[in-house]
């Protein structure tokens, strides 16, 4: 696909040898990357090339005969529907609110678990059994025991009767996908956690660190990496997030539930169009990509991108 | 100093092996090309369904067929409507020939029929003289003709019409006419509406979906006068009698309906109305199935059924049928069709009453059915009011002005299913409250008019 | 004193933690409890909480034929988990210990080809597949599921490589050691949790994946959730038997989860070594 903007400058610079050795050199370097490169881009772009081709024809899949090249029409069709825009904006909020509050909820459990106590190994398989769950099966869950108008257990709970999937769509879905994926923040930072050495967390105590000062200075720093690990990731994939959508809302009522991939869907599976929905595709990954790259770019020129190993 | 780890000695040995032991098990069991590839002597037919419930118990019945037709083994894969939908009609317009046969409604067949997907089956109709075509409700068997030939049998039909709670009536007085009329069923919802005991005068469905909202809501259309284009093609959205359906249907769902009618669905609705949190219910023909059954209604035996309430037109319910066709690449053809004869033929009628209840046979296509005495006591509330439904249920009954489309409830064009998503989105919003009802027909009518013009200028 | 109040600190800690963990996975354990209802007992107003239990939603649903597709994901799921470490740590590896110059171009990469919704590469996918001859194949599964999977394992699985300490590394090149011992004996040890914590997430994605199994498998090569999508039904309401169901089909990942975190633990606590 296209490539991020130069990398930084590699720290350190190999002493100076011959040029063909040199490039053997790189090249034995290159050579464990190769598999897996190789195979992403027979298995990913080939599909991502169709696509783009697709998204300058007009085609109907159920109108035989319908396919026919327009150039950039479907891409000026995309940029002035009202309802593209609105798809954007929810993507926008539902990936924002969800990575964040994720995050928060995932960073508080990976807190409470990083320490020795009753039962640690069973609190740590409930906590992300959400995560374990099929998002399909996490969807209808939450959209009939929880939501539910009269059978639900949020109203029952809080004594009211509220339709959550009518008057607050996207929040019924957002609260939904920030459940499923707390789990696997949780997770990344956990990891982190438990790699911090004991040795300096003591030295700091013996000097008299308090808890919220060791927090701050040690523990957020080393935790960095991986925090924004999770973000990133956790973002690309909220982003994509379909099944909460199509089985508790199905993007509405109007469109005020529907996100990009869930509005994609209506275009190739409702309408069968596949000029639209191919366009629309490639615009959201030009999207991404955009805001990737800032956000790639911060992350690696807070941190090392690679060691200084010789 | 490093203490044992993970990836050391012993510990380390051991997950390898039981992983090796495992992917040992699993692989033989799993196979080339798929699990479901053992045990495949002889034919595998390949059907794609939807999963009802009444072809559920098809799928339970199965091996009866298997029995009968020794060397042929059913495969069935049974998706939710909006998923086989979408799966059934790639692969039939892609040609992908994963199918032996396919479970399509009245919605595609003509089409399909007319782009050769599929294979015309009056030949195969005709050489089983005990399958008695004439046997099914002719408006079913015209839906899925194509120049006269039947292109897909049905499994079972359905209309709409009215449930009404007879108690609830007699407590407060009031008296369902025989033929009642839209402005009757308001003022009915007026008086029974009680939603300080949680029951809604009426319950509508307000869920997006061609095949959710959009499907009452046409036969409102149609009723009131309205049509979605005139005979040139020309949006009709925002005349007056579709405005005019358009705020009564909103108003009447706003005003007297069901809670979170905006999301509310086939299934909901039967939900509402089986806990008896609704007066009257206008909905699908098979809502009397679960009505009256004690395992999902507590209602049972509580309701009348009258016809679609009406307003210009003789009759105003909808047809719908879910019925079995074989895509034209379809492999085995002959074997495909003696499957569809055992699934759509008299004698499953009756393989289904006797072993499940004759509550759940399907029904709505083949007028025997309803000769059938064990079947007329066990659905006497509303077996008559549903043949009679089904029988003018076609434009001529149904409509006041002639269209240049197919079908009463829908459009049958293919650019239907994404249009009328489209504009049930708008009315769900309208009923939401989230948009005025004007501001939405207004765009339902952007909509409308956009496909319009693409098949004005194929004229 | 001070011992005294800390216990009781962290006795409620405890008790917190737990209580916290039991609201957060309400919704899991009301599923359980559901789908051991009868239908009837599913969906009411109020909540049920004591009711006769059956395992009647168990049988329905195992006589409609589970056991093939839960042999299709396990097969699926355990090749392209494999598959994606065999690629993927050789790449991590590359990408972090032995850094080269387009590192960060190939992340970039990596992470790009994840920003294409699955939505809108289906149909280029399906009509691939088709002239392929691999519909309705569990290969083809295998193969996509590891293209999924791939740029997840290895941006995780280079940060895991990162924490490996240099003055090992060093040790260990200045001992003569060639590429695969450092891997294997000095390296892969200490990441091993890593491994193990990627090769779960890896697990779960895949197993879970629903949206290229619906579409792409028929009646040879489904998977579970198209197993368990097959029990949303437009007409009637069957909570019972679909709570049993959502059970059903994540049970297995739940087990596997269970025992991968367990080693995590052990791993994590025993080999941080710094």
């Amino acid at each position: 696909m296209t490539t991020l903007a130069e990398a930084p400058q590699a720290p350190e610079k190999p002493p100076a040898r011959p040029r063909a050795q040199e490039r053997s050199a790189a090249w034995r370097r290159r050579a464990p990357l190769l598999p897996a490169l190789i195979f992403t881009i027979a298995v990913t772009q080939i599909p991502f090339l169709v696509t783009v081709f697709n998204s300058f024809q007009s085609w109907n899949m159920v109108r035989p005969g319908s396919q026919h090249f327009v150039g950039f029409d479907n891409y000026v069709d995309v940029f002035t529907d009202s309802v593209f825009l609105q798809a954007l904006l929810n993507t926008v909020t539902l990936t924002v609110v969800c990575v964040f509050v994720a995050m928060l909820l995932g960073l508080g459990l990976a807190l409470l678990l990083d320490r020795a106590f009753l039962g640690r190994g069973i609190v740590r398989t409930l906590l992300i059994t959400p995560f374990l769950i099929l998002p399909a099966a996490g969807a209808l869950l939450w959209k009939t025991t929880m939501f539910d108008p009269s059978y639900g257990l949020l109203n029952w709970a809080l004594g009211i009767e509220v339709d959550w999937l009518s008057d607050y769509p996207l929040a019924a879905v957002m609260a939904q996908i920030t459940w499923q994926w707390t789990p696997f923040m949780m997770l990344l930072i956990l990891a982190g956690l438990q790699a911090q050495s004991r040795e300096v967390l003591e030295a700091a105590q013996v000097d008299g660190a308090g808890r919220w000062r060791t927090f701050v200075s040690i523990t957020l720093p080393q935790l960095s990496r991986y925090l924004q690990l999770a973000v990133l990731l956790g973002a690309i994939y909220i982003v994509n997030s379909f099944d909460a959508i199509y089985l508790m809302t199905q993007g509405g009522p109007g469109t005020a539930s529907t996100n990009l991939p869930y509005y994609i869907y209506q275009r190739a599976f409702e309408g069968f169009d596949v000029g639209q929905s191919s366009a629309m595709g490639v615009v959201v990954v030009i999207m991404t990509l955009i805001v990737a790259t800032f956000a790639l770019r911060l992350m690696f020129r807070t941190f090392d991108v690679s060691r200084g190993v010789k | 100093m490093r203490k044992r780890g993970f990836g050391t000695g012993t510990a380390r040995r051991s997950v390898l092996t039981r992983l090796a032991i495992l992917l040992a098990a699993l692989l033989p069991a799993a196979g080339c090309a798929g699990a479901g590839a053992l045990g495949a002597g002889g034919q595998t037919l390949v059907i794609a369904i939807v999963s009802n419930p009444q072809m559920e118990d098809a799928v339970a019945l199965s091996h009866r067929f298997e029995a009968e037709n020794p060397g042929v083994h059913l495969k069935f894969v049974q998706l939710p409507e909006n998923q086989a939908r979408a799966k059934i009609t790639a692969s039939v317009a892609n040609e992908g020939g994963e199918f032996d046969a396919v479970m399509i409604s009245n919605y595609e067949a003509p089409q399909w029929a007319e782009n050769g997907w599929l294979e015309n089956l009056q030949p195969y109709i005709d050489a089983d003289p005990s399958y008695d075509d004439g046997d099914f409700i002719p408006s079913i068997k015209d839906s899925l003709s194509h120049q006269g030939d039947m292109h897909a049998v049905p499994f079972y039909g359905e209309s709409s019409f009215l449930a009404y709670r007879k108690d609830l009536f007699a407590k407060a007085g009031l008296e369902m006419p025989a033929n009642p009329t839209w402005d009757q069923v308001q003022e009915f919802a007026r008086k029974l509406n009680d939603p300080a005991n949680g029951v809604a005068g009426i319950c509508l469905r307000g869920k997006p979906g061609w095949g959710e909202s959009l499907a009452p809501f046409n036969t409102v259309v149609n009723t009131f006068g309205g049509r979605w284009y005139d005979e040139n093609w020309n949006a009709q959205l925002t005349s007056p009698q579709f405005r005019q359906a358009w705020n009564f249907y909103v108003d009447l769902v706003r005003n007297h309906g069901e809670v979170g009618a905006s999301s509310a669905g086939f299934q909901e609705c039967g939900n509402r109305y089986g806990r008896g949190q609704a007066a009257m219910w206008y909905d699908a023909t098979v809502m009397a199935g679960t009505n009256e059954d004690p395992q999902s209604s507590e209602v049972v035996g509580k309701s009348g059924y009258v016809p679609a309430p009406r307003k210009d037109t003789d009759a105003a319910g909808w047809l719908y049928t879910w019925s079995l066709a074989i895509p034209k690449v379809a492999e085995n053809k002959q074997a495909s069709w003696d499957f569809l004869r055992w699934m759509t033929g008299k004698e499953f009628v009756q393989t289904v009453g006797t072993e499940f209840g004759w509550n759940r046979v399907p029904t709505g296509c083949r007028m025997s059915t309803y000769d059938i005495p064990e079947y007329r006591e066990a659905a006497e509330a509303y077996a008559q009011p549903t043949l009679d439904a089904i029988s003018v249920a076609d434009q001529d009954h149904t409509m006041t002005k002639p269209v240049p489309y197919e079908g009463i409830q829908f459009l049958s064009i293919p650019e239907f299913q994404d249009l009328g998503t489209r504009v049930s989105q708008q009315l769900s919003a309208a009923i939401a409250g989230q948009k005025s009802p004007d501001a939405a027909l207004q765009q339902a009518q952007e909509y409308a008019a956009t496909v319009g013009k693409s098949y004005q200028e194929s004229q | 004193m001070a011992a005294k109040t800390n216990r009781l600190g962290r006795g409620a800690l405890t008790a917190l933690t737990w209580v916290i963990a039991l609201l957060f996975v309400f919704p899991v354990i009301w599923m359980v409890v559901t789908s051991f209802k009868h239908e009837v007992d599913a969906a009411t107003d109020p909540p049920k909480f004591a009711f006769s239990p059956t395992l009647e939603q168990f049988t329905t649903i195992l006589d409609r034929g589970f056991l093939p597709y839960l042999a299709n994901s396990a097969f699926v799921t355990v090749v392209s988990t494999l598959l994606v470490l065999l690629l993927g740590v050789p790449a991590a590896y590359a990408l972090s210990l032995a850094p080269i110059k387009q590192t960060s171009n190939a992340l970039g990469f990596f992470l790009s080809t994840k920003m294409l919704p699955i939505v809108a590469a289906i149909i280029p996918l399906y009509v691939i597949s088709q002239n392929l001859g691999m519909l309705d194949n569990v290969w083809a599964l295998v193969v996509l599921y590891a293209g999924m999977n791939l740029p997840l394992a290895v941006w995780m699985m280079r940060s895991f490589f990162l924490e490996v300490p240099t003055e090992m590394i060093e040790a260990a090149r200045v001992d003569g050691a060639t590429l695969p011992t450092l891997l294997y004996r000095v390296v892969l040890p200490v990441v091993a949790p890593g491994i193990a914590a990627t090769a779960l997430i890896c697990v779960i994605f895949s197993w879970t994946e629903f949206f290229y199994a619906v579409n792409l498998t028929a009646a040879q090569a489904g998977t579970v959730p198209v197993f368990l999508v097959g029990f949303i039904t437009s007409e009637g309401l069957f909570w019972a038997q679909l709570s049993a169901a959502a059970l059903l089909a994540s049970l297995p990942v739940m087990i596997v989860g269970w025992i991968a975190q367990n080693h995590l633990v052990r791993g994590l606590s025993m080999g941080a070594v710094k």
